[in-house]
């Protein structure tokens, strides 16, 4: 069993009328992406905030890498490093000077602080440009650069608030392989967002945030076999007598429901990803099989499904 | 009793200094104020401050002044209209400077998103706040310090005329002096910066202050002596008091502290401050016109400039209060 990197136990948030975090209790495990999902304003920067010591609780226990961030701020801020949503700099200074402001306020001596800086700048592609002022450097570029400015104090765990919004495409791409790569180093990294696919490509696990409380948290699996029933659709092109091959899919273990679309064609509605059983059902019923294609549930139908049934009882609650 | 008491569980202080981080603050802020553009600025404006103000100051005193044991401090305060003497313009200036050095201070990390970014670093607030601080008051004092002695070197050469001891010792105390007018100015404006979001607002609100207590204080401070003490009867005992009213009233505003501290400073003839400078009196026995020593002029404003410096923290103090309960959210 890994170890809880991060701890929260009923956790809440209170700015004057609203409740901004209601009861939190999640856990991070150590080595692992996980994504905090939510939509705005439903209290991840708060959470996130509240893990550095940054704001304090209104009640409840908070514990990242042991230490209680309240009151031991400075040795979770020496281990966690923090990219804030847009991150900003100093746009007269070059990058470099940017990046050796942050190593100094760490307390790293200016001499390994200039060999981090090129480490750095150099595992982010950005060394060509780290002495022309911040303020030519483009969205993208900027974003490199708070990650690098995140490694410069060699972090245990980094926690990342909306990183790849306003990134193009491409660029969302390249970051997310960044992410990648820093898991393999063995940090922890949390990621708050609420662009989904973004979030489902590079999560271990996720957390749903609704109005301060995380409703749901695990595998993007799990949830779906939780939340999502029958969420798998499989589509077989068989060649054979329909009404034989429709029986045989049928009886697969697992299998909800099966429609012919048009000749030779079958949308098999299931638990899980049944290609196997399908297939050998498929066959077996005597039929020649064409093409076979699977479609797992994405987090973007988990997400609007629950969101849709939080609504559901709030409304029923309501009434 | 079986029942063990629970030890009470004492709140664990917060670990670490508040000042790590300082010195790395302080560096960096003093490197981006004086290579700022508004510096540039500034350096020009301080050139011109002090070669315009000596060169009147010079061809006045050539003219009208044969022998002074204080002739170096006539340089600063005599005028030649309409160029006014040096130190009214530094009572001008000088508050000038110190907004423009720390009006931006933390509302402009919060427009650049940089704050978050470097409170996320392995440092308190504190060390922040004080460390822009103190970078500011550096820069104004390096500033400062600059036209001062650009002034004595002036006057060297034009008034071929060497500074006495007591005569330099005033001038320091008048440089201390302005150092902590403009920290007052510096404070004020700093404060605003963290209670406004935008930098132009808490510009805008620091030098309405400015102007308040340079221009509409002592009026204000004239109309409420008259109802709260009003002459009645025209007796001497009642214009007394009025104006005593007055005196005190006006001490609330920065500047007019300054200017008698200035008053004291560098005219060693000035026996009485506030009171002395409304109506002629003498003490009894004192000659007029006759000089007094050092520690009798400082004796005299020691109040005002304790009372520069107290503002100095108090402004501090409350823009630290504000900026530890700040959320830092975005």
């Amino acid at each position: 069993m890994r170890q809880a990197v991060i701890e929260t136990h009923a956790l809440s948030k209170r700015y004057d009328q609203v409740l901004a975090v209601n009861n939190l209790n999640m856990s991070v495990q150590q080595g692992e992406i996980f994504g905090l999902l939510g939509p705005n304003g439903s209290g991840k920067t708060t959470t996130i905030l509240m893990l550095l010591g940054l704001t304090e609780p209104s009640s409840g226990q908070v514990s990242v890498l042991g230490l209680d961030p309240a009151r031991q701020p400075l040795s979770v801020k020496a281990r966690v490093g923090y990219m804030p949503d847009q991150v900003g700099f100093y746009d007269d200074l070059t990058a470099a000077e940017n990046l050796m402001y942050t190593a100094r306020l760490n307390g790293i001596a200016r001499k390994e602080a200039q060999k981090r800086i090129a480490e750095t700048l150099q595992l982010l592609g950005l060394q060509h440009v780290m002495h022309r002022p911040v303020k030519t450097f483009s969205r993208g570029m900027r974003q490199r650069l708070g990650v690098a400015d995140v490694l410069i104090k060699k972090p245990e765990m980094i926690i990342m608030d909306e990183p790849t919004q306003g990134l193009d495409p491409e660029g969302a791409h390249e970051f997310l392989n960044i992410i990648r790569q820093l898991k393999d180093e063995g940090i922890t990294i949390l990621l708050a967002s609420h662009l989904l696919h973004q979030v489902q490509a590079v999560c271990d696990r996720v957390g749903l945030f609704y109005q301060g409380t995380m409703g749901l948290s695990g595998t993007v699996e799990e949830l779906a076999r939780e939340y999502m029933q029958h969420g798998y659709r499989i589509d077989l092109e068989v060649k054979g007598e329909p009404q034989r091959i429709q029986q045989a899919l049928q009886q697969v273990q697992g299998v909800a429901q099966v429609t012919i679309l048009d000749k030779n064609r079958y949308q098999v509605r299931a638990q899980g990803d049944l290609r196997a059983e399908t297939a050998r059902a498929a066959i077996m019923s005597g039929g020649k099989l064409l093409s076979l294609n699977v479609e797992a549930p994405s987090l973007d139908d988990i997400y609007v499904r629950y969101f849709q049934e939080v609504e559901h009882d709030r409304s029923q609650q309501a009434a | 009793m079986t029942v063990a008491s629970k030890p009470l569980e004492k709140p664990r202080p917060r670990e670490g200094s508040p000042w790590t981080g300082l010195w790395a603050v302080l560096f960096k802020e003093m490197a981006d104020l004086l290579t700022s553009s508004r510096m540039r600025i500034l350096e020009v404006l301080i050139v011109l401050t002090a070669v315009g103000a000596s060169y009147a100051a010079m061809s006045q005193i050539k003219q009208s002044i044969g022998h002074d044991p204080f002739l170096f401090l006539k340089l600063f305060t005599i005028s030649k209209p309409p160029i006014p003497s040096f130190v009214e313009f530094l009572s001008i200036l000088v508050p000038l400077i110190a907004i423009s050095l720390s009006f931006d201070a933390i509302n402009g990390e919060f427009n650049r998103r940089t704050l978050s970014r470097i409170l996320s670093q392995p440092i308190y607030r504190d060390a922040l706040l004080f460390g822009k601080f103190l970078a500011a008051l550096f820069t104004l004092t390096l500033v400062l310090t600059v036209i001062w002695l650009l002034i004595i070197g002036i006057g060297l050469i034009g008034l071929g005329v060497a500074p006495g001891g007591e005569t330099m010792a005033r001038l320091l105390l008048f440089l201390v002096a302005t150092i902590f007018y403009g920290g007052v100015w510096l404070t004020l404006a700093m404060v605003f910066s963290i209670t406004f979001r935008q930098p132009s607002a808490a510009a805008m609100a620091s030098l309405a202050a400015w102007l308040f207590f340079l221009i509409f204080w002592n009026i204000l401070a004239g109309l409420l002596a008259n109802v709260i003490r009003p002459v009645r009867l025209g007796l001497p005992q009642e214009v007394l008091a009025q104006a005593q009213w007055q005196i005190a009233l006006a001490r609330f505003s920065p500047t007019f502290l300054y200017g008698e501290i200035l008053a004291a400073l560098l005219n060693p003839a000035v026996r009485q401050v506030g009171l002395g400078l409304l109506l002629p009196l003498l003490p009894q026995g004192a000659i007029p016109g006759t000089a007094l020593p050092l520690g009798q002029s400082l004796l005299l404003i020691w109040p005002q400039f304790t009372g520069l410096i107290a503002a100095t923290i108090l402004l501090f103090a409350l823009g630290y209060v504000l900026f530890q309960r700040q959320e830092i959210r975005a």
